[in-house]
């Protein structure tokens, strides 16, 4: 048992999510409160690992880890924590780590705490603030046990703590992976064509509450006048109404306009973390409790329809 | 579309000597009757055969319905024309057209043949969605609010008296209560949650107990009355929603039942009776005008306005009350009152019956206008300072439309906030 | 192809939700099926469509009042309903991830589904723990699962439209992000017939597990910053979001 603080590295075309910093610079202020080493982990390769401000970085390298595979993954985590029992291991509450931060849990018996927003020691104890029931409510919850999983809310801690050159040790990978039952097939890369909503200066967002794909073209119509692209939040994706392309948020991209103009998002967590950082955000939404309004610069609370259509009037 | 024309069978018979004359080869050349197709008749019969939707097949295209059609008014529509484009190939159970009926029955006023736009829409719908077919996506929130909530809203169940704080009078609850009332008011969705319907619920409960009225709701017990669900095809939803309310109606002991709305007046009237529900159901304009007298004293304050009624198709052409409301606002002191040129038996739709409450944006996408902007332009040719209005769903339909047809100088008012108003002098 | 859905009975996000002592205040909130799990059934339905099989949908009755949405999802096209009645509102991921493993244990999936989250996944989600528990392989934020050859093609989505493919080995449980279609709509009258005769196996919780967090507090958020209202009519608002995108050049 120690009281390292390891850090779940996630990595996509060889660039290091900025979650992975921002975990980092978290895990060192952990790291100091509970007198252990501040450890990145990094899974795969295709990448150069020398690039956090840890205590020591662990670079475990694999064929079958080319890809992200959540089996293999797994294994080699699982393995490598009950192998060295760090005292805390931060993990991104992301498309990827997703995959991971629960099931370890349940793998190794330590508790795990999602949706963090911030983690601390005190009196010894880990205490996480988890953004929970869509931004609604934060639950302050303390981890028992040798170990603890903190999955972390992208955007939580600023990135820059996390840089750093520490060298990595590469290791060859701790389990067997021979006989995973999932195997990576390909790439899947964005169909083409389609506008690239990272690139925009200008962005209209639509929400569930435009109701219908028939709305979509007032917003479109909108958007246009503006001289902005259309994007969305996962509700109108996944009614099928704007093609994935469009998706800001955690499954989505993260982009970061000059001007994002929200009609009907109220503004889950997840979405929060693809557009928090846009320069201006304007949301237009009919309940005046939206968790929206506390991250927006400006807000309203009318029927979106309503104001679309005048404001198309005025452009 | 597939018409089919088939050729005339001839008959010719090679040799024929008639009276000595040989009319041998073509010189006997005659023809069978021949079947003439002037349309395919499967998608009117698919379509009638439709329990309820059957007079569907009785149209003989005379057209009358069209010309008071408002869907026409503002677009390509009509029962008539239905029934044409389902000649020349159209299947109203997958077409857009399902979706814009609002069910005003003004066709049904002045059809000679009967067919009955009222009944056949709700039939074909509630195919159309047995069948898996497209269904707005809109109207589909609002029938799994309806399933999940009890009200079109999505609103909290729990949160259905809320409104009461607001009114500034002790409206009493039935089941807090527990004894006989003369009169059990169902409020509605609407005047419970939407914030102008609240105005309306609001001033009704001062009205009512100004009036010394021995009344009381059912709080958080009432659900939505589903008709305008049944009426856009979710007849199942109707139906559930109907098995509730009549339940909660027979657990307590009233006179009679006061609707908020002309929509669940229809319901509790006329549909609930087909599930073992006949008791006495009035809407709130023909109750107050029975009570004009004891009401005309309290009416202190003028309203010194032009205004116009505007007839709800569900209170008037459906439940045939055209003048409770009349005399309401003519005992308001300072009123005048000016008719719209269509009104009455012929008053013009909102939009808002059938479903179309929830198919606003669907709807533009087929017309040149919303119906209820139609309407909010004819209000504000006859000059009036307010539109008056008696149904629940008008009050913000009216206020969008005339915002949205720069006609933001008239008032869209409910009645009963227009007695609250001369009653408490604002 | 036998595919059993676990689905998470919640509280409802779409209104307030009071907090008693540390946690939610279970007796005055409304639950709901999460909504993911809404992916997961149209997800198995879809695959029971092309291949034939069944769907199983199974959740823990946490408040007595599962039956509703067990009854919407046979509704949808799902065989059989299980629940587990358990009467523990306020039961953690890992506990409802035990008695579902147990339950299913039994039934010999080829493929189990999950939502890929749910927003009170605070000790993570019934998906991960549940596979841990049934020692099958995990694959969350999937968009499609098409089942082929005793093994399925499972698309994860990344982002952007960005994912990859991967073959996967049968039994295994998924967390589904999205199905391929928007899920199907179910009339309330087939519905209330399945409602009335239908059948809703029961099942004992078997199985003890804890997620191991203790709560400390529970509050809505401290507000660190709010938006500038802008106030008035939709014409109004409309007119100064104008004027402010103007101003600061942006139009």
């Amino acid at each position: 048992m120690s009281n390292d603080v390891f850090v779940i590295t996630e990595h996509m075309d060889g660039k290091f999510s900025d979650v992975s910093f921002e975990m980092m610079g978290k895990a060192r202020e952990l790291a100091s409160a509970l007198g252990g080493q501040a450890v990145a982990v990094v899974v795969g390769g295709g990448v150069d690992a020398y690039v956090f401000a840890s205590d020591a970085t662990i670079h475990v390298d694999d064929a079958a880890l080319s890809n992200f595979n959540p089996e293999a993954y797994g294994k080699v985590i699982e393995a490598l924590v009950k192998e060295k029992s760090p005292k805390v291991v931060l993990i991104g509450w992301t498309i990827t780590g997703m995959d991971i931060a629960a099931w370890l849990s349940a793998r190794t018996g330590a508790p795990c705490a999602a949706y963090a927003k911030d983690v601390c020691v005190e009196d010894g104890a880990l205490v996480v603030s988890s953004q929970v029931y869509g931004g609604k409510l934060t639950a302050e919850v303390v981890l028992e046990g040798d170990m603890a999983i903190v999955a972390c809310l992208a955007g939580s801690f600023p990135a820059e703590a996390g840089q750093g050159s520490t060298v990595a040790t590469v290791t060859a990978t701790p389990v067997d992976l021979g006989s995973l039952k999932v195997k990576f097939v390909e790439a899947i890369k964005p169909a083409g064509g389609d506008v690239d909503i990272t690139a925009q200066t200008k962005l209209v967002s639509v929400g569930r509450g435009i109701g219908g794909k028939e709305n979509i073209e007032l917003a479109e119509e909108l958007a246009e006048k503006l001289g902005a692209a259309l994007s969305c939040s996962r509700p109108v994706v996944d009614a099928g109404w704007l093609p994935r392309t469009r998706q800001v948020g955690k499954s989505g991209l993260k982009v970061k306009p000059k001007m994002y103009l929200m009609l009907g998002i109220s503004g889950a967590p997840e979405h929060l973390e693809g557009m928090k950082s846009a320069e201006l955000i304007i949301a237009v939404n009919t309940d005046k409790k939206a968790p929206i309004f506390n991250v927006a610069h400006y807000g309203a609370t009318a029927d979106l329809f309503e104001v679309a259509e005048e404001m198309l009037e005025l452009l | 579309m597939t018409v089919k024309y088939e050729k005339a069978k001839a008959i010719e018979k090679e040799h024929i000597i008639m009276d000595g004359v040989d009319v041998s080869g073509h010189w006997n050349r005659m023809f069978e009757q021949r079947t003439i197709f002037e349309y395919t008749p499967e998608l009117i019969e698919k379509i009638a055969d439709i329990p309820d939707a059957e007079s569907f097949a009785n149209c003989y295209q005379c057209a009358k319905c069209v010309a008071v059609c408002p869907v026409d008014v503002v677009g390509n529509y009509g029962p008539r024309k239905l029934y044409r484009y389902a000649q020349t190939g159209l299947d109203l159970t997958e077409a857009s057209e399902l979706w814009l009926c609002t069910t005003c029955a003004n066709c049904l006023r002045v059809c000679p043949k009967e067919v009955n736009m009222v009944k056949i829409m709700p039939a074909a719908r509630e195919q159309a969605i047995l069948d898996g077919k497209f269904v707005p996506a809109e109207l589909q929130q609002a029938f799994e609010n309806t399933a999940k909530s009890g009200n079109p809203l999505g609103q909290p169940q729990r949160k259905r008296d809320a409104w009461i704080k607001e009114s500034g009078v002790e409206v009493p609850i039935m089941k807090d209560l527990g004894r006989k009332v003369n009169v059990l008011w169902y409020v509605g969705s609407y005047p419970s949650y939407h914030p102008r319907g609240i105005d309306a619920a609001s001033a009704a409960a001062r009205i009512f107990t100004a009036l010394g009225i021995d009344f009381a709701v059912l709080g958080k017990e009432e659900k939505d009355d589903a008709d305008s669900q049944r009426l856009a095809g979710e007849k199942g939803l109707f139906e559930m929603m109907a098995e509730h309310n009549i339940e909660t109606f027979n657990k307590y002991e009233w006179d009679e039942l006061v609707v908020t709305g002309p929509h669940e007046l229809n319901a509790f009237k006329n549909v609930y009776p087909k599930y073992g529900f006949e008791r006495p159901v009035v809407h709130y304009t023909t109750f107050l005008a029975r009570h004009l007298d004891q009401l005309k004293p309290l009416l202190k304050h003028p309203v010194n306005k032009k205004i116009t009624y505007h007839d709800p198709c569900y209170l008037g052409r459906h439940n045939g009350e055209y003048e409770a409301p009349r005399q309401l606002l003519e005992a308001i002191p300072g009123v005048e009152l000016v008719e719209m040129a269509r009104n009455r038996q012929n008053g013009y739709c909102c939009g808002g019956g059938g479903g179309g409450m929830w198919m606003d944006s669907f709807t533009a996408k087929h017309t040149t206008m919303r119906l209820s902007e139609k309407r909010a332009m004819e209000a504000a040719s006859t000059g009036a300072d307010v539109l008056a209005v008696a149904c629940p769903f008008e009050v913000s339909r009216f206020e969008d439309a005339v915002k949205s047809t720069g006609n933001e100088h008239v008032g869209v008012l409910d009645i009963l906030e227009l007695l609250d108003k001369s009653m408490r002098g604002e | 192809m036998n595919i059993v859905v676990a689905i998470k009975h919640i509280p409802s996000i779409a209104d307030d939700l009071p907090v008693s002592g540390n946690n939610v205040d279970f007796d005055s909130v409304d639950f709901v099926m999460n909504e993911w799990d809404e992916q997961s059934i149209e997800q198995a339905v879809l695959i029971k469509e092309a291949v034939g099989g069944t769907v199983t949908v199974i959740g823990v009755d946490l408040i007595e009042e599962l039956d509703n949405a067990l009854h919407l999802a046979l509704a949808k096209g799902a065989d059989k309903a299980v629940k587990i009645t358990a009467d523990e509102p306020g039961a953690d991921s890992h506990m409802q991830a035990k008695w579902l493993a147990e339950a299913i244990k039994g039934m010999s999936p080829d493929m189990v589904f999950a939502g890929v989250q749910a927003s009170n996944d605070i000790d993570g989600q019934i998906g991960p723990i549940l596979a841990a528990y049934l020692d099958m392989p995990y694959i969350g934020g999937t968009s499609s699962v098409e089942a082929s050859d005793g093994s399925a093609m499972v698309v994860k989505e990344f982002a952007g439209g960005a994912g990859a493919k991967y073959s996967v080995g049968l039994p295994f449980v998924a967390g589904i992000q999205a199905a391929p279609k928007p899920p199907r709509y179910a009339p309330i009258s087939k519905v209330r017939q399945i409602a009335q005769t239908a059948t809703i196996d029961k099942v004992e919780p078997s199985g003890d597990a804890s997620g191991r967090l203790s709560f400390k507090k529970m509050a809505p958020p401290v507000v660190t910053g709010h938006a500038e209202m802008i106030e008035g009519s939709s014409k109004e608002v409309a007119a100064k979001i104008v004027e402010l995108i103007k101003s600061k050049g942006l139009a």
